[in-house]
């Protein structure tokens, strides 16, 4: 099987760089016969790198421990579960099931595109081969072959580690990965659409779903990866501003920004370059997220160990950047605006002061990220850049982003009045009042959890304010029920009242990460029937009785566990338990050192969150790490929120829909207003 | 934690400001494999859940390469043989008298700023802090200036508007009213 795996790399291989040269060739000659074979060649990578995952997939069930890949990452007792995900579990693997996935979508993008943006393809088959090719000669290449085989066959392997033993580790990885891996389809289209200099705003029509496509992915990716490192890490937060996290947040923060920009584009041909350059830096910033995982580079605890992959993907990025700018500067003159703005208070001004905010964002992160490695190589010292710099830097402009969040939609397009501004601001801004009166006298005094709560109240409002309006008038023109006017509105304009969805997700988290700064937390020592008490933020006593110590074996692993009574203001709560987990190999050998199972009792209001630091002297007395997380559910529910929203975006049809009653046929999105003197 | 770490302190913080544990002692008898669970721990101190002390640790970096800070390091991965080391650092040198400026001082001194888990704010670190934040503000200024550029060329180009022939003030009105309506 490792044979036939290694040779699918090598045909796969070829073949990819056939696809590129045929597809580039094809294209600049037109001719037909080299497009053809382009195509193909997308769908003969798919099924080469197919092969190699089902050979990698067959060696890892079959536990062909001869293979260092098998070997280094699976173990003979390791789960089924996690013997599937093994597969992008290590640094060689992934690599496979990204070059994998890419070919998966460089096939979807040929068959799925319709044939008014045919003459996009060969080019876009070219790019999309190209990168893979890339990923494929990194394998082969740069010490990085999945079916690289041992000297020896040990009689088991080293196992997963723990924390990747988790369904949150299953789902995570390939989440992100689809939303990096897809950037790719965006970024051919904008450099098929610079080859071609077809540079109107037709290529954006057949990328936008793509980069929807991939936004989705990448903040399912990120939400998924905020909830393992809360429950799997025990740090008990979910986000720590890690290299890592923050190369995933930069493309996501760029996709943003062109999701919004590209409206201007599609209402007034404006913003053609702005466009077509935020696609490209989506793109490049996901390699160079690449780039920082697999090179070791900067210090993270996700990133796979230190190797000469990382320089393969800095050249590959520093050529690929090279070449998009100098194409992108050469059709410059191509890409002038059909309209210009009409005014400063205008939706269009506002989208381009969110994304001066998000792109600002993306640069701080990003200059946070690199400033430890400008820091060492000009001044020649080392620095850390953790949390305390990115909230001091991030937090201000998070904040004025969550506000313009707010006001956007409430700015009319080409040019807002002044009776039109107070009208709609009317209701959000007394809102905002409201919010923060509230919480004053509700005694609150944080200023940042002050300031975020009162503008989700604003940007609440204005998003209750636009369906009210919306279902509104559609009771007036077609006399629906107010419930049966909200779903029309978002079934017949999904891509605005699903955009608003989203708002409302943005709102759900920001609220919930502001609701962080009043943890609490403490540690204690307890003999079982021993209690620790803990002063909730939601005004509560919580109190954590040691009840005993339990061990026992399960799966591939030996627990100790502990259970603790959990009371409220002196009444019963509930019970939690923490773990310790010492995972052994088949042969009962410990394979890590223990890791911590944390006990979570998770509530709309708080978190209670309990860690099991370790037992004294090997006795049932045990030292605990108590926290209590205010509105962390929130966040869940929030990124719940954000992909419904976002699924309701992309989902097909929805605004081409012909008016009822109407003789022509005319199309109806969202809903209509009388002029008053129809009524 | 600015004030010393004094006796007086000390007591306050034994006496239990965060959390509290009441005891109702049966003896902790031995579990049967102690391997299982991993490094032995000491029993937590007063000083080990002191908000001073914790304030002070949340500054520092753990070395072990976890990009964490010592009290977040040492309270989570408990395989990290560095944050304990390092916490019993802080104590010693908090026991010593010092102030927490004192304490970070000492560390930078050991380990140079990478303790820190933020730059200190002078020299060259300024640029890290200051520049996203002017970056930002450069950039508004810009574009403030294209959008009103814009704005300019866009009133230049218009054709000069034509008087609506048989329009009240009255139907302008509504019509402006019901244009707002339909942009909002």
């Amino acid at each position: 099987m490792s044979l036939l795996g290694h040779l699918s790399l090598w045909l796969a291989f070829l073949v990819g760089l056939w696809g590129a040269i045929t597809g580039f060739v094809g294209g600049a000659q037109s001719r037909p016969d080299l497009q053809q074979s382009a195509r193909n060649a997308t769908f003969a990578l798919l099924g080469a790198l197919l092969v190699a995952v089902i050979s990698l997939e067959i060696a890892i069930f079959r536990h062909d421990f001869s293979l260092e890949y098998v070997a280094a990452y699976t173990s003979r007792n390791l789960p089924t579960f996690y013997l599937w995900s093994a597969l992008y579990a290590g640094q060689k693997g992934s690599l496979l099931f990204w070059a994998t996935v890419l070919s998966l979508f460089a096939v979807l993008a040929q068959v799925l595109t319709s044939r008014r943006h045919r003459a996009y393809l060969p080019y876009v088959a070219a790019v999309t081969c190209t990168v893979a090719t890339f990923f494929i000669a990194v394998m082969l290449f740069a010490d990085a072959n999945p079916f690289q085989r041992l000297g020896f066959t040990p009689i088991d392997g080293r196992g997963m580690n723990p924390q990747l033993q988790n369904p949150g580790m299953v789902f995570h990885p390939p989440m992100l990965y689809l939303g990096y891996i897809s950037i790719t389809i965006p970024f051919a289209f904008a450099i098929a659409a610079l080859l071609t200099k077809k540079l109107d705003s037709d290529w954006l029509v057949a990328v936008r779903k793509w980069t929807l496509v991939s936004w989705l992915f990448l903040s399912i990716g990120l939400i998924l990866g905020m909830w393992w490192a809360y429950v799997e890490l025990g740090w008990g937060g979910y986000w720590a501003w890690d290299p890592v996290e923050n190369a995933a947040l930069l493309p996501w923060l760029v996709m943003t920004a062109f999701l919004h920009s590209v409206m201007i584009q599609e209402k007034r041909g404006m913003l053609k370059k702005w466009n077509l350059a935020l696609i490209l830096g989506a793109w490049l910033l996901s390699i160079f997220g690449t780039f920082i995982t697999r090179s070791g580079v900067i210090s993270s605890v996700h990133s796979f160990t230190q190797s000469s992959v990382g320089y393969f993907f800095l050249g590959f990025l520093l050529v690929a950047a090279i070449a998009s700018a100098i194409l992108y500067v050469k059709r410059l003159p191509l890409l002038e605006a059909e309209a210009t703005l009409e005014s400063m208070v205008s939706r269009e001004a506002s989208f381009l002061f969110n994304n001066l905010l998000l792109i600002g964002i993306a640069f701080s992160v990003l200059w946070g990220t690199l400033f430890p490695i400008l820091s060492e190589a000009i001044k020649g010292t080392k620095v850390t850049v953790g949390p305390p710099f990115f909230n001091q830097v991030n937090v201000p402009l998070g904040l004025a982003l969550l506000a313009m969040t707010g006001i956007g939609p409430l700015i009319a397009w080409r040019r807002a009045s002044l009776p039109n501004l107070r009208r709609q601001f009317a209701v959000p801004l007394t809102s905002c009042v409201f919010v923060l009166l509230i919480l004053l006298v509700a005694g609150m005094r944080d200023i940042g959890a002050l300031i975020a709560f009162s503008i989700g109240g604003f940007v609440l409002a204005t998003i209750v304010q636009e369906f009210a309006r919306g279902a509104r008038a559609r009771h007036r023109q077609y006399g629906e029920p107010v419930i049966l006017g909200l779903f029309q509105l978002l079934s017949r304009n999904r891509r605005r009242y699903g955009g608003y969805i989203v708002h409302v997700a943005i709102v759900l988290l920001f609220v919930a990460f502001a609701g962080m700064a009043f943890k609490t937390e403490t540690q204690a020592t307890l003999r079982p029937g021993e209690t620790a008490t803990l002063q909730g933020p939601d005004g509560h006593v919580y109190s954590f009785t040691h009840l005993g110590v339990s061990q026992y074996n399960t799966m591939n692993r030996q627990v100790t566990a502990v259970l603790l009574d959990v009371g409220r203001d002196g009444k019963p709560f509930g019970r939690m338990r923490t773990e310790k987990r010492q995972h052994v190999d088949a042969l009962g050998n410990p394979t890590f050192e223990p890791s911590t199972e944390v006990g979570i009792m998770s509530g709309l209001r708080v978190d209670l969150y309990v860690v099991l630091a370790g037992l004294v002297n090997g006795t049932e007395q045990a030292v605990f790490r108590f926290t209590i997380n205010p509105l962390v559910w929130w966040v869940w529910f929030g990124g719940l929120v954000l992909v419904v929203g976002g699924l309701i975006v992309l989902w097909p049809g929805g605004a081409a829909v012909p008016v009822k009653g109407s003789k022509t046929s005319a199309v109806q999105a969202g809903y209509a207003v009388k002029l008053e003197a129809e009524r | 934690m600015t004030d010393r770490l004094s006796r007086r302190v000390f007591f306050a913080v034994a006496a239990g400001a965060a959390g509290a544990v009441i005891q109702d002692t049966v003896q902790a008898g031995r579990v049967y494999d102690p391997q299982r669970a991993g490094r032995s721990r000491e029993p937590i101190t007063a000083l080990d859940t002191d908000a001073g002390i914790q304030a002070t640790e949340k500054k520092l970096r753990c070395t072990c390469g976890c990009g964490l800070d010592i009290y977040t390091c040492r309270t989570t991965d408990f395989t990290c043989t560095y944050s304990p080391a390092l916490h019993k650092d802080v104590l010693r040198l908090a026991g010593q008298g010092k102030t927490a400026q004192q304490i970070i001082a000492e560390f930078v001194k050991q380990y140079g700023e990478v303790a820190l888990m933020a730059p200190p704010k002078q020299g060259f670190n300024l640029a890290g802090y200051l520049l996203p934040g002017v970056a930002i503000i450069v950039a508004g200024f810009f574009l403030v200036r294209t959008l009103r550029r814009w704005t300019r060329d866009a009133e230049a180009a218009a054709p000069a508007r034509p008087t609506p022939p048989d329009a009240t003030p009255a139907e302008l009105e509504r019509l402006r009213r019901e244009l707002d309506r339909l942009d909002a």
